[in-house]
């Protein structure tokens, strides 16, 4: 089995390994007191205060030039914010392009090491490309309201700084098929609800034609991450030898 | 038995090759390799940054010796990246930034026990309170904001406790200049040791004023600022105990000598084989570099270079925990504070440095705050047992 979770006397992280020493740094530190009085509500004040004085991370862009049925289909969306829905739909999209690499280094990863037969590199390549198409589809959903599918998202851009650690994990070099995969299904869970809001915010403003080809995507999302999460659970348990 | 610099020829530069793949080397275990080890890294990388960036200087300054020097700084770049590589993508800025502090605080305190000239020696001490309590505002805000332990960094080799506040070290500028050594006068291994620090606390400084910006949260990006400021007012101090008059290629060969010095001294004292590999091969390379710089500093200046510095490299810098140093110093020294070139006590200070200091405290203190009624325990705060 490729490079298993290992115990050994190496980690030299925890007071344990070195009682002595960590007795000596307990007992100064219970000593000393600190050297400003208060508590961690003081950090919370000052970050309060910016809160309340921040503008926001950036906005979304204005649909492009207006023709005919884009036209009509932000006219039948008048009175509600259609910006919300450009937003989420840059958002998704900038999750469906990044899944896709997301997928491509967890199909090198499991090549590199020959990872365990119960995982199929055909059905992580089909993911990878379903994820590009889910891609596709919310670019031309974009298109369809005049929205520029190039333009960055405030959705897109905080989605992308949340699912960070994700990105640095899979491409590590030193992280197994195991963590890798535990970290896809961290954006696996969260691009199945985000998907499912979009439906419910589409179908809430009316635009059957995205709803039905939205639920397409979700039907294929449901698989990814029932596979992700069952291929996690066994080898995690495979591992552990239970 | 101790290396000689001019004896011993190490690899000549035309045979100091690198490719990609050599450079970007698999990095050290956050969790496994000794934090001696990271401290070594951090320290050669800012040795490393340190001979680029004052080679650059020089080269604006002397134009016959461009090209020397643009050979050297090529190979000098590379093994910067080759060790700076070597820390590991887990290490989030901050953590990174705990191993910064240890390296300030346990290179500076043997610098401290070992440098003959007892002014210099006071310096070093002064500057180690600072870094002493930068480590503790750190842990604070490690735990406060990322839920993490220093001490899974610092591995029980440095205590976690106030120092000289934070918020008491902004100086007028006039307070961080000092005295500098003689360049006639001065011991071998106090030139080594000020090139040394100087270093050190030019990369922190520079890490600082790098990182601070990545960090989302207000008091993480105040605290940042606030800290590099401190470490701006360190590289005033450092860079002020050198020598002034000595000559660019004087300058420069005892650049080289302190790199060959802490790759010796690393070499000689690292657990991780693989590592001690890369130290081995940097000192061949360095001690290269130097005999070509030597060559150049006779055809330059007629003179014999170990009128620089002493043939023999003294014995090397020792990389292990200095608590109960430390803690004297803490216990001693505390209230002291620089006027001009002197250090001073607490009630003496000059009305520069306190009118500087309460005009930049006035919106309140990024590092008071972050530490309000902190005190480091195992497993971070949430985990102390309630008695």
């Amino acid at each position: 089995m490729e490079r298993s979770v290992k115990m050994t006397t190496k980690n030299k992280t925890g007071i344990a390994m070195s009682p002595m020493d960590s007795q000596a740094i307990i007992d100064a530190a219970q000593k000393m007191p600190p050297s400003s009085a208060g508590d961690k509500a003081m950090f919370t004040s000052v970050e309060s205060a910016y809160i309340k004085e921040s503008s926001p991370v950036g906005s979304v862009p204005p649909p492009g030039t207006l023709k005919g049925a884009a036209q009509a289909l932000l006219d039948k969306l008048s009175g509600e914010n259609p910006e919300v829905l450009i937003d989420k739909l840059g958002e998704r999209l900038a999750f469906e392009r990044t899944g896709a690499r997301l997928y491509e280094y967890l199909i090198t990863k499991c090549q590199a090491v020959q990872a365990d037969s119960q995982l199929s590199i055909d059905t992580l390549r089909r993911f990878r490309d379903e994820e590009e198409r889910h891609f596709k589809i919310v670019a031309r959903a974009l298109e369809s309201l005049g929205a520029d599918p190039t333009a960055q998202t405030p959705g897109a851009d905080v989605s992308a700084v949340a699912s960070m650690g994700v990105l640095q994990v899979i491409s590590d070099p030193r992280t197994s098929v195991a963590q890798s995969m535990e970290a896809i299904l961290t954006a696996e869970l969260v691009d199945h609800a985000g998907w499912e809001l979009l439906i419910q915010l589409a179908d809430k403003m009316g635009l059957d034609e995205m709803v039905i080809d939205f639920r397409t995507a979700l039907a294929e999302e449901d698989n990814h991450l029932r596979q992700i999460r069952e291929w996690n659970e066994q080898l995690t348990l495979k591992q552990a030898g239970v | 038995m101790g290396v000689k610099l001019f004896d011993s020829k190490g690899t000549p530069l035309d045979k100091q090759r690198f490719t990609w793949k050599d450079m970007v080397q698999q990095p050290i275990s956050k969790l496994d390799d000794d934090a001696f080890t990271r401290v070594r890294i951090i320290l050669m990388n800012g040795l490393e940054v340190e001979a680029i960036r004052f080679q650059h200087l020089c080269a604006r300054m002397n134009k016959e010796l461009q090209v020397p020097l643009a050979k050297v700084r090529r190979v000098e770049q590379h093994q910067q990246t080759t060790i700076n590589w070597l820390i590991s993508s887990d290490h989030s800025p901050l953590e990174t930034t705990i191993g910064y502090e240890q390296v300030a605080i346990e290179v500076t305190a043997a610098v401290a026990q070992n440098e003959p000239d007892p002014y210099l020696a006071q310096v070093y001490r002064f500057g180690l309170l600072e870094d002493f309590d930068h480590l503790y505002r750190y842990a604070a805000l490690l735990d406060r904001l990322e839920g993490k332990d220093a001490n899974n960094i610092l591995q029980s080799h440095t205590d976690i406790l106030p120092g000289r506040p934070t918020v008491d070290e902004h100086r007028a500028p006039e307070d961080d200049v000092r005295d500098h050594y003689d360049r006639a006068k001065a011991s071998a291994i106090t030139k080594l040791h000020a090139t040394t620090i100087m270093a050190a606390e030019y990369q922190t400084h520079d890490f600082y004023a790098n990182v601070g910006p990545m960090y989302a949260d207000p008091l993480a990006r105040q605290l940042y600022a606030e800290i590099a400021s401190i470490e701006e007012q360190h590289v005033t101090q450092y860079e002020s105990i050198i020598d002034p008059y000595e000559t660019w290629l004087e300058k420069w060969l005892l650049h080289e000598a302190t790199e060959a010095y802490n790759y010796y001294s690393c070499m000689e004292q690292e657990t991780n084989p693989r590592i001690k590999a890369i130290w081995e091969r940097f000192l061949d390379y360095e001690l290269g570099q130097l005999n070509y710089v030597a060559e150049l500093f006779k055809k330059y200046e007629k003179r014999d270079p170990t009128e620089v510095i002493s043939d023999t490299l003294p014995e090397p810098i020792p990389f292990k925990s200095n608590r109960e140093f430390v803690r004297e110093v803490l216990s001693q020294e505390v209230n002291l504070r620089a006027l001009g070139t002197q250090f001073v006590d607490h009630t003496q200070e000059g009305q520069a440095s306190l009118g500087q200091r309460q005009q930049l405290n006035s919106e309140g203190s990024p590092s008071q705050t972050a530490a309000a009624g902190y005190q480091w325990s195992p497993g971070t705060e949430l985990n102390r047992k309630i008695a």
